[in-house]
């Protein structure tokens, strides 16, 4: 069993006020000039000189914090706040179901897979994980401590104001 | 007062939500501040924009923002489902640098090649652009002025541009980026069947018992597809998975029957199989003597390089690549003969036991089995003969064009379908399935567009390959390029691509919605709308048509691209662009501009902007004043009517979730070919393969050869590029995302450990991938996703600072022109 935190009240606050902002705002690593040109980020424009040489920057680190991220929206599929290398997913085994499935979470105290997938293709329920969600990484995925490379102006439906 | 745990957690959790959301905490419960309007969201469905797949999506607005996506469960496609990206689509609109003014390079305040991208309005962008195309249609004519598109393109954006393109500007050099994607399917689709597109559809995926793989990683490319695929074989234990490919991936981990194989060998192995086939006795003898023919195919066709390259000296067959002359059963028995289990083993490197099994999936007669490719089979050097080849195995079992018996050709764009190949912005193709060099086809297109007869050229144009290399060389001249990002994606980009952007006799346009590589090297970028900016319509890989309103607007003056179009198209009159003995011939086209002609011709402006729906903007629409998208679509549709290509009327479309063509009185069509299922099949034929005229599906027999280029000892190790589930192509939207770029935040080399050991290299080091046409630096992965055998390396291709195209060959399939980005031959060196 992975080790968990919810009971650290600190911890819980930085991540949801993370989870927010990231979504929201912040991040100006780039974006425009004051003449309204584009910055060159070269992940997203290509370098100043495209066909030089670039350095690759090393691999960005998994984030294994364990702390749940606020979703964007209520139907975004979370972001797994763990570690899944190594984690095998293939015709005989799922890793991922030995934790989240409904009959294991007692034991792992991990969130319990949601009620839509035990819905078959014509929406009826079955008694475990419906075969079509069996894959959990089509939707689920691991972040890294890579830093956001543009903003993102995505606003929260909270927040969206009607314009004056 | 003791406060239990639940209780802080409750009261912080509210306090840090409403600090995050700016509002202050209330005293109290209260109830729905601002009443039920507040909470509500406006839901409109629309296509998901990546994959070909064809997911619907539902899409929740507030105050012209999207602001959440889901999976439509009345979409047929998907059932409620989406891939990680499909579920982030909210904020594919929404990166920081969205560009939202047109971008001239200028130098002392006008434009200059080496300038700096300065901000200007539409029309000095306009100006510059006309004063330049016409420059060039007057300096060397309509050859020297060419488009490059995309299965992007929403249906009418391609049919407007293919309007503009062949009957404004008389050009063909007009060639979509799926090109690089599926040329080589639709070329087979033709050569075989005389139709294009898939005979089955989506449906097979709940009735096969088999499925195989081929060069296609659907677990990461096709995630909705693969839920079906995997939903069936592990629901029903009898079903097999077959999964070939070089290297092992995610969709390796559901096969039960898993194949690695040599680059290239696939070739043969197709031809093992329909051997097998034979000498087991399992041919359907009845449905191959009433519905196929057999022919073979011209051999040693070369490998689409410049002329020049010994390669193409050296081949005999390549000048007449496609050729193809009649054989029979026998022959083609006799030609297979030679592809034994042992030969086909030793070449491919599998084992005999697993070419074994793979084949009798395909020979028992009990089993329905579902061939699935996509850029495996489509970027190969053979990628036409690879195509055929598993049309042959269909055609001797008799297993096509039934529920379960299935080969499909997946795509990669949400469009490459319904706006590349229906509407055909090809360089040498019309309108369903015709072709330019066709006399019939140009005069019936002609009349359709109202324009006068002999104003289409007939000389194919430029495919996507030889734009960059007529660029290059000073031929082509004048290009704009929209909705896709080339110089990210062409291969071998630093000699071939880079240089014609920038050289100095070239006037490059770029329209997009995001600073791309491609827009950083033009001369001028037009800003795009994007997605549900805008009215649109896509067509998926199981011919399924389907609609979207425009649900929010564009940011500053991004314009979509029909608007760009169509409003450029004012710029030109008749008497400039076109041919004075054809204006002597039809003076009544006297003085009008492109737009009155294309446009403006009783057909694209038939219906008035009162058409749309009150509750959805519009905004090209009105600036038009009249519904241009109805009008084109209705335009277009009268193609295909009547001809197999049958479209339902435009408004259907906006009510449910898409149609499959052939739509006959209000019917879709998911299998076509066969009797009860296709009602373009007269009673009594079983199946007939009508696109032919004998209705006959063509057996081929091609041999087995080998790559453009191949590992030797200076470069010693293969490259296959390709996609990784986070990422769509060049990354331009889904690296803007931040969930999505810190899943995967760049390109690496993935490579077997033993292979990164012997040189000295570790895990996460930094290494130069090094080819005979230049190189890239980037990080080696021994143990990610897909995981190598010796000898072959796999690097994607979404990072726009890791450019793996520097690396790969420009060779394509000679009959197609699609490149092959999956096998060259490279070094790897620590950096």
């Amino acid at each position: 069993m992975r080790s968990q935190n919810r009971s650290r009240l600190s911890a819980f606050r930085s991540s949801l006020v993370g989870a927010v902002l990231g979504g929201a705002v912040v991040f100006a690593v780039g974006a425009f000039s004051a003449e309204g040109v584009p910055d060159i980020v070269p992940r997203v424009t290509g370098g100043a000189q495209p066909m030089q040489d670039i350095a690759a920057p090393a691999l960005a680190r998994p984030v294994t914090d364990d702390k749940r991220k606020m979703r964007n929206y209520p139907e975004q599929p979370p972001v797994i706040p763990h570690s899944v290398d190594g984690y095998q997913l293939s015709l005989r085994t799922n890793r991922c179901l030995d934790c989240h499935r409904r009959q294991f979470t007692e034991g792992s105290g991990a969130p319990m897979i949601s009620v839509t997938h035990f819905m078959d293709r014509d929406s009826q329920v079955l008694a475990d994980v419906t075969p079509r969600r069996y894959f959990c990484t089509a939707c689920h995925v691991p972040q890294t401590d890579a830093q956001p490379l543009v903003p993102n102006t995505f606003e929260d439906m909270l927040l969206v104001k009607p314009k004056p | 007062m003791s406060l239990s745990r639940r209780d802080v957690l409750k009261a912080h959790a509210a306090a840090v939500a409403a600090a995050a959301a700016n509002i202050s905490v209330p005293a109290v419960a209260q109830p729905v501040a601002g009443g039920i309007g507040s909470l509500e969201i406006k839901w409109s469905k629309a296509p998901c924009r990546f994959c070909g797949t064809g997911c619907g999506v539902m899409v929740g607005v507030k105050e012209n923002k999207v602001v959440a996506t889901h999976g439509d469960t009345l979409a047929e496609v998907n059932r409620g489902l989406n891939c990680i990206k499909g579920y982030f689509l909210s904020k594919i609109m929404y990166g920081g640098d969205r560009l939202t003014m047109p971008l001239l390079r200028k130098k002392d305040g006008v434009f200059d090649k080496n300038g700096e991208f300065t901000p200007v309005g539409w029309d000095e962008a306009f100006d510059i652009m006309a004063a330049r195309a016409k420059q060039t249609l007057k300096d060397k004519g309509p050859t020297a002025l060419g488009m490059f598109g995309s299965g992007q393109w929403t249906v009418w954006e391609g049919y407007a541009a293919t309007k503009l393109m062949r009957a404004g500007f008389r050009s063909n050099n007009l060639d979509p980026n799926a090109r690089h994607c599926m040329a080589s399917a639709a070329y087979a689709f033709m050569r075989t069947f005389g139709m294009d597109e898939p005979m089955g559809c989506y449906d097979d995926f709940e009735a096969a018992d088999a499925f195989v793989l081929w060069g296609s990683n659907m677990a990461e490319m096709h995630p909705i597809l693969w839920t079906r695929l995997t939903d069936r074989r592990l629901s029903h234990p009898h079903v097999k998975v077959a999964v070939l490919s070089t290297f092992t991936n995610r969709s390796s981990d559901l096969a039960d029957i898993p194949i690695v194989f040599k680059p290239g060998t696939d070739l043969a192995i197709l031809n093992y199989i329909a051997n097998h086939i034979i000498s087991t006795g399992r041919v359907n003898n009845d449905f191959i003597n009433k519905h196929t023919s057999f022919v073979k195919g011209a051999v040693d066709i070369g490998y689409g390089l410049r002329p020049e390259h010994p390669l193409e000296k050296k081949a005999a067959g390549a000048s007449n690549a496609a050729a193809t002359q009649p054989i029979d059963f026998d022959a083609y028995a006799r030609f297979v003969k030679d592809y034994t289990l042992e030969k086909v083993s030793e070449l491919s490197g599998v084992e005999r036991g697993f070419l074994q099994e793979l084949a009798e999936l395909y020979a028992d007669p009990k089993r329905k089995v579902m061939s699935l490719w996509t850029m495996g089979f489509n970027q190969h050097v053979r990628g036409v003969w690879a195509n055929q080849l598993v049309y042959n195995l269909h055609l001797l079992t008799g297993k096509i064009s039934e529920p379960g018996n299935s080969p499909f050709s997946l795509t990669g764009q949400p469009s490459a379908c319904g706006t590349a190949r229906e509407v055909g912005t090809f360089a040498h193709r019309l309108p369903a399935d015709m072709t330019v060099t066709n006399p019939e086809h140009r005069k019936h297109a002609e009349e359709i567009w109202r324009v006068p007869n002999g104003l289409i050229p007939e000389k194919p144009g430029y495919h996507a390959v030889e734009q960059d290399r007529m660029l290059k060389d000073g031929k082509l001249n004048f290009y704009w390029i929209m909705v896709n990002n080339n110089l990210q994606a062409a291969a071998n980009n630093t000699q071939e691509t880079y240089p014609g952007y920038r050289n100095p006799d070239n006037f490059i346009v770029v329209s997009d919605a995001y600073p791309t590589v491609t827009a950083m090297a033009a001369d001028l970028i037009l800003p795009a709308a994007m997605w549900v900016e805008k009215e649109g319509a896509y067509g998926n890989a199981e011919r399924r048509t389907h609609f979207w309103r425009q649900l929010v607007n564009a940011p500053g003056q991004a314009r979509s691209d029909l608007w760009q179009l169509m409003e450029f198209s004012k710029r030109f009159t008749t008497d400039e662009v076109w041919p004075a003995e054809l204006l002597a011939a039809n003076p009544n086209y006297r003085g009008k501009t492109l737009f009155d002609v294309l446009f403006r011709n009783g057909n694209v402006d038939k219906f008035p902007v009162t058409e749309i729906p009150a509750e959805y903007e519009n905004r090209e629409s009105k600036a038009f004043g009249f519904y241009a998208q109805k009008g084109l679509f209705e335009e277009y549709a009268a193609f295909g009517r009547g001809h197999g290509h049958d479209l339902a009327p435009f408004d259907t479309y906006h009510e449910g979730r898409g149609l499959r063509w052939p739509v006959v009185n209000g019917k879709e069509t998911k299998w076509r070919y066969r009797e009860g299922l296709d009602p373009y099949v007269k009673a009594g034929k079983g199946v007939d393969f009508y696109g032919n005229p004998d209705g006959r599906a063509k057996i081929i027999a091609v041999p087995y050869e080998p790559p453009a280029e191949s590992p030797d000892s200076e470069f010693d190790i293969w490259l296959v590029t390709g996609r990784v589930l986070e990422h769509w192509h060049s990354g331009s939207m889904t690296m803007r995302v931040p969930e999505l770029y810190k899943s995967f935040p760049g390109a690496r080399c993935f490579m077997h450990a033993e292979d990164a050991r012997a040189r000295g290299i570790n895990q996460g080091a930094e290494v130069r991938v090094i080819s005979r046409r230049g190189e890239m630096r980037t990080r080696v992965d021994v143990r990610g996703r897909n995981r190598m055998p010796r000898g072959v390396v796999f690097v994607p291709w979404f990072d726009a600072s890791q450019l793996i195209n520097k690396a790969t060959l420009d060779a394509t399939d000679p009959i197609s022109k699609q490149t092959d980005f999956k096998k060259c031959a490279v070094r790897i060196v620590p950096a």
